[in-house]
């Protein structure tokens, strides 16, 4: 126990510094460590939005919506093979969570089933070899077919709507500037976003709380909402109602849209020449521009409905052809909300529509505070425990604090290194760590005084100190462990910065106690010796 | 070799001849244990804990004033005109902050929004946010399952632990001290009805691992005098062991209380309540692993003989040859 090897002594000399070398870079301000030479380390401490600023919005995506959106596109792809196929049937609707088909004949039954047998895809990883279908046809004799998605599928439609929502969610954001923001997958239909430095989240909310899926459609000639809730809707149609709220009048307009949002290539916001109302100035693709052009030819002097979100934003009337694949919408805008359907259509129309399950947004000023108490108590803490351990242990009692010392560099140095972001509860955790890893010390030379106490000898009683307490030591720290590590894993947000900072702080502060201390009382030690023979432990 | 630190002592202010007759009391700490034990159930059954929003739901949000102190009074009228239910307005550290907390809204995720937004309407611009809050009802819901799987998830990995490092019976008495400990600190939150949010499940964490730390260092004590002395009464022998650790015990107790200490002074409204759990926490750890998780041992009696598998012969013997009963033993002995 109290002899190092030279490569030993090397070794922990070498990682003492490695920490104080990467807790460098948190002492100074970004742009000072900016300009500082290439080979020496650069990297800063993330702090978390608690102590930056920022918003934490964890967004919920409508699974409901998509499965009812997939037995929507089911339906009517059902319809197409019927129809492809050319079998009779008396009834199609969505029906619960499946699709049913009434075949008019029987005898149809088979062509039927061999007809809609080709909707079903497969799904799965090869590689994993698990299988499976995305949709299961059942036949229930004489004449009913049904469509049912299976659980698998649901699970993989979630996955990918889950993964073009990160993506639309990530361009709007990126919208509002600062290349800062994260968006993340949390679970299987949830969606993280983090977005520091922001001092008001209404523009954010507001953002990605609609989803902008925009249609054009043609509406029904003659049949106006009002006859046609009195009567029936005619095959193939649908009411919509206007975006403007109850006084609105409503449109019946035909299901399938003419072109939708995702033949857009650009959308701006601007000002009307004549009425100087806010617009949005579209651009259509070249199939989009075809689609609408072909429309806007058949159709002059007819309306056509712009619905955004299932809402009908305008009906104005086709007066000529529109041929080159621009157009303006109109629509009691405001500027602000004229600027936010722009960035909307731009980046495409979310898979669902996204729900706030979870807001946390912290203002810099609060930020600012939380780190300024952060610090007195981190210092005042340490100041603390070391005046103590001092007081208590004398020249080890010294020892002790610079082991400490490493042990806060340590720290710094390993979650700059990982890159977790420091958090308040992390500050909280470090302090924690700072009083709980003298514990060691005062296990190893309580352990001494005790030897010394029993009549051994001073080199006796050292070396017994730390190899009794070592084991102690160990158990106590696991334990502490096992509880950090199950923080960590089932613990969210706050918890878990608090565990990470616990846990490294475990292992560091077992490696400054049980070896740097050891090191600099063994150093202590030769000294002594050098001048003589050893009467008394200064402990 | 020159060494730059001058050597002098340590002020060693504890008196290690003291042996406080601690298992004379293992009686009447047990009992009251259970007393505080039963009364923290009964007040959270009856009472119940005052939960924050991450485990009741709703919205919290903190605002600072930006002319002067701010007017609670003028705040709760306009609020109360909402009709957004429940209000709960304090003030917050200064007096120009206030917190505000608005209660779960039925309807659904999106209705939390919208409370929130009338809010800050309703606040104008006199006010700066300094921190939002909103959880919806499945995520309050999550955090409260996750919540209570994380407490018992550690126990019971503790328990696993010190079973395996020691005997059933030790584990056992970590087991009761560890759930005396929750359970107490559960019941004092909510007998001062302080908020019990995802700050105070990281802090019964915590507690859990510094309990067991204790408990760990007098188990691991009370094992090694099992082998050294091997004759000796169960009883004295565990008195013996939680005096010897007692030094220990206490010191680095003041050095964990000095960090909680500063961050409970200095560390800022945000993590008072959880600073505060943690100051008691470790203060009932501490209790537990003396009163609670040492004493139970005389009770459940531990076999000897299988103490510490690795006993090989040989120490063994070279332990028996030291036996013959030294000073500490006698003074143990006088004092039951």
């Amino acid at each position: 126990m109290l002899h190092f090897d030279r490569w030993k002594i090397v070794l922990i000399v070498l990682t003492c510094l490695a920490g104080v070398v990467f807790t460098l870079p948190n002492f100074f301000a970004k742009e000072t460590v900016e300009s500082w030479p290439r080979w020496m380390p650069h990297r800063q401490l993330p702090l978390g939005l608690d102590l930056r600023g920022g918003a934490h919005l964890l967004l919920a995506m409508d699974t409901n919506e998509l499965e009812k959106d997939w037995l929507t596109t089911l339906r009517d792809d059902a319809r197409k093979q019927l129809r492809e196929a050319k079998i009779g049937f008396a009834g199609l609707s969505v029906a619960g969570n499946s699709v049913q088909v009434k075949i008019s004949k029987p005898e149809d039954m088979d062509k039927a089933y061999a007809a809609l047998k080709k909707l079903v895809q497969p799904i799965g990883n090869a590689i994993l070899g698990t299988g499976g279908n995305d949709i299961t046809v059942e036949q229930t004799p004489p004449d009913v077919i049904t469509l049912r998605p299976t659980e698998q599928g649901m699970r993989q439609r979630v996955s990918s709507a889950a993964s073009a929502a990160i993506e639309t969610v990530n361009r709007r954001v990126n919208a509002l500037g600062t290349a800062e923001s994260t968006v993340v997958r949390q679970g299987s239909d949830r969606i993280l976003v983090q977005f520091p430095g922001l001092q008001d989240t209404k523009q954010l909310k507001d953002l990605i709380g609609q989803t902008a899926k925009l249609t054009f459609h043609a509406v029904h000639p003659t049949v106006t909402a009002e006859e046609a809730k009195q009567t029936r809707v005619p095959l193939g149609y649908k009411i919509y109602s206007s975006a403007e709220g109850e006084g609105g009048r409503s449109y019946v307009l035909q299901e399938t849209p003419v072109v939708s949002g995702e033949d857009l290539v650009d959308a701006q916001p601007g000002f009307d020449s004549r009425t100087n109302e806010p617009i949005i100035s579209f651009r259509f693709n070249q199939s989009g521009a075809r689609k609408f052009g072909n429309f806007t030819k058949d159709n002059v002097g007819s309306p056509f409905a712009i619905v955004l979100d299932d809402k009908v934003l305008s009906a104005p009337v086709v007066r000529e052809p529109i041929l080159g694949g621009s157009g303006q919408i109109s629509g009691s805008f405001s500027v602000d909300s004229a600027t936010t359907l722009a960035v909307q259509l731009r980046s495409g129309a979310l898979p669902t529509k996204l729900t706030i399950v979870e807001e946390r947004t912290v203002g810099p000023s609060l930020g600012a505070d939380s780190i300024a108490a952060g610090k007195l108590a981190g210092l005042i803490g340490c100041l603390l425990t070391g005046i103590l351990t001092i007081v208590a242990y004398g020249t080890f009692g010294v020892f002790a604090v610079i082991g400490l010392l490493v042990h806060g560099f340590l720290i710094i140095g390993a979650m700059t290194i990982i890159g977790t972001t420091l958090t308040l509860p992390g500050i909280a955790g470090f302090v924690l760590t700072i009083g709980m890893a003298v514990d060691a010390n005062v296990l190893i030379y309580e352990r001494i005084r005790e030897e010394l106490r029993t009549g051994k000898t001073p080199i006796a009683a050292i070396e017994q100190g730390f190899q009794r307490a070592f084991i102690t030591i160990f158990d106590s720290q696991l334990t502490t462990l096992a509880a950090a590590v199950i923080m960590f894993w089932l613990g969210s947000g706050p918890i878990r910065g608090f565990a990470v900072t616990l846990t490294i702080g475990i292992l560091t502060s077992v490696f400054s106690a049980v070896t740097v201390t050891r090191l600099l009382v063994v150093l202590w030690l030769k000294a002594a010796k050098s001048k003589g023979r050893i009467v008394e432990v200064p402990v | 070799m020159f060494f730059p630190v001058p050597d002098f002592k340590g002020f060693d202010f504890f008196p290690h001849d003291l042996r406080l007759p601690f298992m004379r009391y293992k009686g009447i700490c047990i009992t009251l244990s259970l007393i505080f034990m039963a009364a923290s159930l009964g007040l959270y059954f009856t009472r119940g804990l005052n939960y924050g929003v991450d485990f009741k739901g709703g919205s919290l949000i903190e605002v600072q004033s930006k002319n002067g102190p701010a007017d609670l009074h003028d705040i709760r009228t306009k609020l109360n005109a909402l009709g957004i239910g429940n209000v709960q307005i304090q003030s917050f550290g200064a007096d120009t902050d206030v917190l505000i907390r608005v209660e779960q809204q039925s309807g659904g995720e999106a209705e939390q929004q919208v409370a929130m937004k009338k809010v800050v309407e309703a606040l104008g611009d006199g006010f700066t946010q300094r921190r939002i809050e909103v959880v919806g009802p499945a995520v309050s819901s999550e955090l409260r399952r996750t919540g209570i799987i994380a407490v018992f998830a550690s126990i019971i990995a503790i328990i696993i632990y010190v079973w395996f490092r020691f005997e059933w019976q030790f584990a056992a008495g970590c087991v009761v001290a560890l759930l005396h400990d929750v359970l107490v600190t559960v019941g004092l939150f909510s007998l001062l009805q302080l908020d019990f949010d995802l700050s105070i499940v990281a802090a019964l964490l915590t507690i859990l691992g510094y309990s067991v730390n204790d408990s760990v260092v007098v188990s691991d004590r009370i094992r090694e005098n099992l082998r050294k002395y091997k004759r000796m009464d169960l009883n004295e022998l565990l008195n013996v062991s939680i005096n010897e650790t007692l030094s220990r015990t206490i010191l680095t107790g003041m050095t964990a209380i000095a960090g909680i200490l500063a961050l409970l002074i200095f560390g800022g409204e945000v993590i008072r309540n959880f600073s505060f759990a943690m100051l008691f926490g470790i203060i009932i750890g501490t209790y537990s692993s003396i009163f609670i998780a040492a004493p139970l041992l005389d009770y459940l009696g531990v076999r000897r003989d299988t103490v510490g598998h690795a006993v090989k012969a040989k120490e063994a013997a070279a332990a028996k040859a030291k036996e013959p009963t030294p000073a500490k033993a006698k003074a143990a002995s006088r004092q039951s």
